[in-house]
């Protein structure tokens, strides 16, 4: 069972994940978008929008600091653990609520703002329970252990078992000694990365960092491949 | 010099009658789907009037196309690549579908299954976004004819200097048609604002598209296009835009907006243009300027360096040709009587319009002098100046110079012309007033009143060894139509999904099948959706009808 949950789980999602996206790519470049409801209402958009994406982008960052950095690296760099837990509780609390208070804002205006409503397809609603309920998993497991004055030192059990998975040597031994928290948490994380392809959240990769570099204006030849598909084979253009 | 060329077009807009058939031949070929109901990439706007989407041209609220900064480069009105990055969650400047008019149909199954009653049943407004009902308070013409200008006349955004002037009693007033499509500008800030690089100027005929496949739905070009003509596809969350017909330029076929036109007022052609000149251009200190700016960046295709230059940029030797005869570079410059849309904006429009002498000539008219003669009508345009000033806020800038030359060219032409054709003999010193010559002036009445098709549209066909390349020729079966193996319509990830097919195979596709069918061929979205103006007639959309029983009777 142990296995299952910690072994094949975590493979199946990886490889869902990456072999998703590569199809979704391949067969649905037109569907690769934000679905932007913004037409149908701004006033809550604009506070929720905001506040949901720029904590969870926080959040991410906690998370590649938290899962990928081994605990021997801070210390070698002079930081206690105590140290880095308040930090990581204190940003990781903040975040996690600004993240979670968005999603209440945009899950409510959902519900509430007609259009939007008849807007949201079934894929989207098994989307929202997914991805809050691991955000919400992940910032009760770090709330209720703190305040039950118990920390767990996930860097020592959870981290170790996510760094193990990818150097497929996966130590199920460590996750078994993690609370169940943060057990479920990576479950329901898993089930999210294996949905996340084939829901609206793949507009994630496609985050305009070229806009930054690239000139004003795009030309674009007629010459080479217009629209949406590759030249058939056998009507190659002669050089 | 690097010369590139541009399809580019004139409308004449005192031959506008505001009929409205370029929208809906438009809309027909392009926006006739869920998700664009709202959509006109062709409207008539009726000035003066807020235009649509309402009060597009106030870019102190919308922030559209591009300024000058305080070192006086040229950057984005509504901020640069990091503002546009950190808003990308929420774009302030985003106009809401309230600003367009929210789209309807009507809930005619109500008058089929409405119970016998004393009064007939009405077919209830109900909102295509919500499936709701609602109540219609605006639309994309909704100030069609001045209608309703008393109430809001005064929102005009081009009327904020002279509002106290213009008072909306119909005895005073002037109007005129705007019709407007994508400008396809030469420095175009939907372009430019786009986080994706979605949206790209054809190099051969800098015609300016959206790739549905890279368009990821930031919503940015909405608020970056100053004319507000790209517009979000609530369904599929992508951009569109005016295509300029590509499909139909391509094979050498003017736009359906031109194509169908009543007043034959548009013309196509092609222009010849140095690109390295337009950003100079478009940063010219002065508003006022711009216009004049515009017309250098422009090359004259009858200069022998210009076409050696031409051909050295692989510019077909046909293309050239056709630039030589294009009637919108006669318009533009040989005869200067088209003007640019809103060149403030700086994105440098090629769509270009001839203003309408219309409300001048109406006024001498209505006070019984003769609106043919010279005298009369060019102490009018002194005179007149508020539909001058008007116009000179939609076309120059502000700056009445240019318009008051136009509209004196067009009062020549007209008396000139009436001279001739009473057979008296012909005023050589009309001509001289406005530095023509009579022939000039004739040549300039054969386009603006004969000129016959070929004459108005000159278009060079894409390039057949190019051809294979071009997506509108594909060759191949598709089975790309609703229900077919090939599967169009909705896919899995919502409306459109999968991979799309090019315009003409998929239509032709479609329409035959629509045309062949025996069975049901609904509109895309089912249930809340019964949009007869979709309907073709051909089998019975789900929900037109109430359901057949169980026992197979249809009976109501």
């Amino acid at each position: 069972m142990n296995v299952l949950l910690f072994v094949v789980v975590p493979y199946v999602a990886l490889t869902v994940f990456v072999a998703g996206h590569v199809w979704r790519y391949r067969y649905d470049k037109f569907g690769w978008t934000t679905r932007s409801s913004q037409l149908y209402e701004r006033r809550l958009l604009r506070i929720g929008s905001p506040l949901f994406h720029f904590g969870i982008l926080l959040v991410a960052l906690g998370h590649v600091g938290g899962l990928l950095v081994p605990e021997s690296w801070t210390d070698a760099a002079g930081v206690s653990e105590d140290a880095y837990h308040v930090v990581a509780v204190g940003l990781g609390t903040l975040a996690g609520f600004c993240t979670l208070a968005g999603a209440a804002i945009l899950v409510y205006r959902r519900r509430t703002v007609g259009p939007v409503f008849s807007a949201t397809t079934r894929n989207d609603k098994i989307m929202y329970v997914l991805l809050i309920g691991t955000i919400l998993l992940g910032l009760g497991t770090t709330v209720l252990g703190n305040l039950t004055d118990h920390p767990h030192d996930y860097r020592l059990t959870v981290s170790p078992w996510f760094r193990s998975i990818f150097t497929l040597d996966p130590r199920t031994d460590l996750i078994l000694q993690a609370p169940i928290g943060f057990r479920l948490h990576a479950l329901s994380a898993w089930l999210l990365f294996a949905f996340w392809p084939f829901s609206r959240l793949v507009h994630v990769f496609s985050a305009p960092l070229g806009y930054l570099t690239r000139p004003y204006i795009v030309y674009r030849s007629r010459d080479e491949q217009m629209g949406s598909r590759a030249t058939r084979r056998g009507w190659e253009r002669v050089q | 010099m690097r010369v590139m060329a541009q399809m580019a077009m004139v409308m004449n807009l005192d031959k506008c009658i505001g009929c409205h058939t370029c929208s809906v031949t438009c809309k027909q070929a392009w926006t006739n789907r869920t998700g664009v109901e709202y959509v006109w990439f062709n409207n008539v706007e009726t000035r003066p009037g807020q235009g649509y989407p309402r009060r597009y041209e106030d870019q102190e609220t919308w922030r559209g196309g591009w300024t000058l900064n305080r070192r006086g480069r040229l950057t984005l009105k509504g901020g640069g690549r990091f503002r546009k990055l950190l808003t990308i969650f929420s774009n302030p400047k985003l106009p809401a579908i309230q600003d367009y008019y929210e789209p309807w149909t009507y809930d005619y199954e109500t008058l089929t299954n409405a119970p016998l009653q004393e009064h007939t049943p009405v077919a209830r407004p109900k909102s295509l976004l919500s499936g709701k009902d609602m109540a219609v308070t605006w639309s994309a013409n909704w100030d069609d004819n001045l209608g309703g200008s008393p109430d809001h006349g005064d929102k005009d955004v081009l009327l904020k200097g002279i509002a106290d002037k213009v008072k909306f009693e119909f005895e005073q007033t002037f109007m005129f048609y705007l019709p407007r499509i994508c400008e396809h500008c030469l420095n175009p800030s939907c372009a430019a604002s786009c986080p994706s690089g979605a949206i790209y100027k054809r190099a051969e005929d800098g015609i300016v598209l959206v790739d549905q496949d890279r368009c990821r739905g930031w919503r940015m070009c909405v608020s970056g296009c100053p004319y507000k003509k790209v517009y979000f596809n609530h369904r599929t969350g992508k951009a569109e835009k005016c295509t300029f017909c590509f499909p139909r330029i391509e094979v050498g076929i003017p736009t359906v907006c031109s194509e169908t036109c009543v007043g034959r007022l548009r013309y196509i052609g092609l222009m010849l243009y140095d690109a390295d000149k337009v950003l100079d251009a478009a940063s010219t200190k002065d508003d006022h300027d711009l216009y004049e700016a515009q017309r250098q960046v422009f090359l004259d295709p009858n200069d022998p360096a210009v076409i050696a230059a031409a051909e050295q940029a692989g510019i077909p030797r046909d293309w050239i040709e056709a630039a030589q005869r294009s009637p919108v570079y006669a318009l533009i410059n040989t005869f200067k009587v088209a003007l640019p849309l809103h060149p403030e904006y700086r994105t440098m429009p090629m769509v270009w319009y001839i203003p309408p002498l219309s409300p001048v000539v109406d006024v001498v008219r209505d006070t019984g002098y003769d609106a043919e003669d010279r005298g009369n009508l060019f102490a009018a345009i002194e005179a007149l100046r508020i539909p001058v000033d008007y116009l000179a806020q939609l076309f120059t800038a502000g700056d009445p110079a240019p318009v008051d030359a136009v509209l004196r060219r067009l009062a020549a032409m007209r008396s000139y012309m009436r001279d001739l054709n009473m057979g008296r003999d012909a005023d050589e010193t009309i001509p001289a007033a406005v530095g023509m010559s009579g022939e000039q002036i004739y040549d300039m009445y054969r386009l603006l009143a004969l000129a016959k098709y070929d004459e108005r549209y000159v278009i060079p066909p894409a390039h057949a060894e190019q051809a294979h390349s071009l997506e509108e020729l594909a060759t191949e079966c598709s089975l790309d139509y609703e229900g077919g193996p090939g599967m169009g319509g909705s896919g899995p990830f919502g409306e459109m999904s999968g991979t799309p097919t090019p315009i003409a195979v998929e239509n032709f596709h479609m329409l035959r099948d629509r045309q062949t069918t025996d069975t049901i061929v609904d509109p895309g979205d089912k249930a809340r959706r019964v949009n007869l103006l979709n309907w073709d007639g051909k089998g019975r959309p789900e929900g037109l009808f109430p359901p057949r029983r169980e026992d197979g009777e249809d009976k109501p």
